[in-house]
């Protein structure tokens, strides 16, 4: 049961390459310490260590909106099919579900809510400047 | 009332079908109690003592009768035919079936109703002044704020899951009628010296176990800035606002901690890099969101001596206490008390609704408004119908002329309900109201709000009160903490008496607060609060705990360990 999803879609997971560059970031963590890191990452993970903890949310939206972070944002941790419209809203293109996850499955949550009213990195206008 | 547009209306079904399948996974299984809890709770809906508890989002109160008739239907099939209008505006099913509220928020959703983060550490209902839009003392109407605020706090993706949930009020007119000072964040309209609205905004505030008042950390945003404003506030909170423990988690623990200075000088930081950003509201958009609100169509009247209008037995009383103010000739703003002895504060039957909706109907352009304090207001009443509309609601028993008295408590749902409750409410709300029930009595002693919460996490607003009542808990045995001096608006907190009373003594102790008010006050015009001000409460104390030959050997014993 694959327990990845990059770009909406499932993926078995790839044994980490001796060369990658992954900047791991804790939910106390301050984005701007690892600003200069960024441009060489392979990727950046964001731990969610608990179901309710919100943190990493604006972490995500920092990364994208503040520092300009253009490669891959992973969500890991606890992440459930019940996170991803909001994560992908703030940022996050990649998800490590976990444990009993089902990736397929888990998909369809993408498509829980068609519009946001907020301004976010999915959506750089607010609804109220498109509408 | 605002009436959604395609995307607001799309935006609920969505959550509909998003709650029914979570409902469905975690009853095949597939979602443990834990998950599913932090889920329902994002729908409003509990696990209580006895049964789910569904909590119904009204918007900052505002309600068309269209919307008041669907929950008539909706308790009648789905609960026992009645609900409870609570503090924050919204209105609460004591008795749904799990399986059941997916069908109960699409019928929600088919009047423009939700559930959405009536529970949860998410965003809770805006609330705001009930005379929003009809006060002769408006600055703005707020209901046009709390909408805008409505929308951006509906699904926000940043901040879903906060440390705790998170309270707006908004006031939109010169007097404080909206309790801003005891909310996370209350927002208070002002004009400046070129006249341009802006808000003062005030952050920290709440009850609950660690009752602060809030900060002013501005005192001028102007409107434009209001989203890019509050989004800084709620980025530090999300971010720093304490985790590891529940009960140190609401932003105002954040603000107490860090100092007012350095949170001011933390969201002003965030908000540098926000200001101006795609989220500054234009007039445009306020002017859509204000277009999509309904307005009375108000014939030309001319103001009558209200006074004049009749002088039958009970009538002079209620409009005194129930009859308001209104902006336009002609026209009125009436209560209709939902405290009358013997019926649990806030709470209306389905026949009951449906009555109020056929009243606002013919009398109030079918709206009616929830007001913090637990009771329904028709607002735009005409002047010359007022002795018609006070025989119809007093026939439904809704004219009970206590608005701003001592009867007219605010009171939790209790240990007869609550799982969190220490205590009961309800019944020592109405052994006070039945002491109380005198009408020239209560006329003579004025003013007085008196509230209770049956546990501390205050949903009563007990510190507010002019008198607070707390249940507490003594070795699993109910006891009551009184408080005195307490006042919404400005906010001030109450002092607790001393020791805690048991219930069948609380009446007593009360007609003691109240004898000692009226032997001190200068006149009729004194408040009850106005003297616990001037005087402070040591007589209270006195008169309260003073009568030692009063006391039982037991009540000494009480007092001495409490």
């Amino acid at each position: 049961m694959a327990r990845l999803i990059i770009g909406r879609r499932a993926v078995s997971e790839t044994p980490p390459s001796p060369d990658e560059k992954v900047v791991r970031l804790e939910p106390a963590d301050d984005p701007g310490k690892v600003a200069g890191e960024l441009a060489g990452a392979t990727r950046v993970e964001v731990n969610f260590p608990k179901f309710g903890d919100g943190r990493g949310f604006s972490i995500g939206r920092l990364l994208r909106e503040r520092y300009g972070y253009k490669g891959e944002l992973r969500a890991v941790g606890q992440i459930t099919r019940d996170h991803l419209f909001f994560l992908e809203s703030c940022g996050f293109d990649a998800f490590e579900l976990r444990e009993g996850e089902d990736a397929e499955e888990a998909i369809a949550a993408f498509g829980d809510f068609s519009e946001s009213y907020q301004a976010s990195p999915a959506r750089p206008q607010p609804l109220f400047r498109r509408r | 009332m605002y009436l959604y547009d395609a995307i607001d209306q799309r935006l609920v079904d969505e959550r509909v079908r998003q709650f029914r399948g979570q409902t469905d996974r975690f009853l095949a299984g597939k979602l443990t109690e834990e998950e599913f809890r932090a889920l329902r709770l994002r729908n409003g809906l509990y696990i209580q003592r006895y049964a789910p508890m569904l909590r119904i989002a009204i918007p900052y109160g505002l309600l068309s009768t269209k919307q008041l008739r669907k929950l008539a239907q909706i308790a009648r099939k789905y609960d026992r035919a009645y609900g409870h209008f609570s503090t924050r505006q919204n209105l609460q099913l004591n008795w749904p079936r799990l399986e059941q509220v997916p069908d109960i928020l699409a019928e929600l959703a088919s009047v423009q109703m939700h559930a959405i983060q009536t529970s949860g550490n998410s965003f809770r209902n805006t609330t705001t002044d009930q005379f929003a839009g009809v006060a002769a003392d408006e600055i703005v109407d707020s209901f046009v704020w709390c909408e805008i605020l409505r929308q951006w706090s509906t699904f926000h993706p940043e901040f879903s899951y906060l440390p705790r949930k998170f309270k707006f009020a908004v006031n939109g007119a010169r007097r404080d009628r909206a309790a801003v000072g005891v909310h996370d964040i209350g927002l208070h309209a002002v004009k400046n010296e070129r006249n341009e609205v802006g808000f003062q905004v005030l952050v920290g505030g709440g009850l609950g176990r660690t009752p602060i008042v809030g900060t002013v950390i501005r005192e001028f945003l102007p409107w434009p800035h209001l989203l890019t404003y509050v989004e800084a506030i709620l980025r530090v909170y999300n971010r720093f606002g304490r985790r590891d423990n529940i009960h140190k988690a609401r932003i105002k623990i954040l603000v107490k901690e860090r100092g007012a200075e350095r949170f001011r000088a933390e969201v002003e930081a965030e908000w540098a890099h926000l200001k101006n950003g795609p989220a500054t509201l234009t007039q445009q958009e306020v002017d859509r969101v204000a277009a999509r609100f309904t307005h009375p169509d108000y014939e030309q009247l001319h103001d009558l001596d209200l006074a004049k209008l009749g002088s039958f037995p009970g009538f002079a009383a209620w409009l005194k206490r129930n009859v308001h103010p209104h902006k336009v000739r002609g026209y009125a703003a009436v209560t209709l008390s939902l405290k009358k002895t013997g019926v649990p504060p806030g709470d209306v039957t389905s026949d009951q609704m449906e009555a109020i909706a056929d009243l606002a109907d013919r009398y109030s352009f079918g709206e009616l408004r929830v007001t913090h304090e637990q009771n329904l207001v028709l607002a735009d009443v005409r002047q010359d119908k007022l002795v018609e509309l006070w025989r119809e609601a007093r026939a439904l028993g809704l004219a009970t002329p206590n608005i701003g008295l001592l009867t007219n408590i605010i009171s939790c749902p209790g240990g007869d309900f609550c799982a969190l409750a220490n205590a009961k409410s309800i019944p020592v709300a109405e052994a006070i109201q039945r002491r109380f029930d005198d009408l020239d009595y209560l006329f003579d002693i004025g003013e007085l709000d008196l509230n209770i919460s049956g546990c501390m996490n205050a949903c009563g607003h007990h510190h507010v009160g002019h008198i607070g009542i707390l249940g507490v808990d003594k070795n699993g045995e109910e006891w009551y903490q009184i408080q005195v001096g307490g006042n919404q608006a400005p906010a001030a907190l109450g002092k607790v008496l001393g020791p805690s009373f048991a219930r069948a003594e609380v009446p007593d102790v009360i007609e003691n607060l109240i004898e000692c008010y009226l032997e001190r006050r200068d006149s009729d015009a004194e408040r009850f609060i106005d003297v616990v001000q001037r005087i402070g409460i040591e007589p209270f104390k006195e008169k309260v705990y003073g009568k030692a030959d009063h006391r039982s050997p037991r009540r000494q014993r009480d007092a001495a360990v409490a």
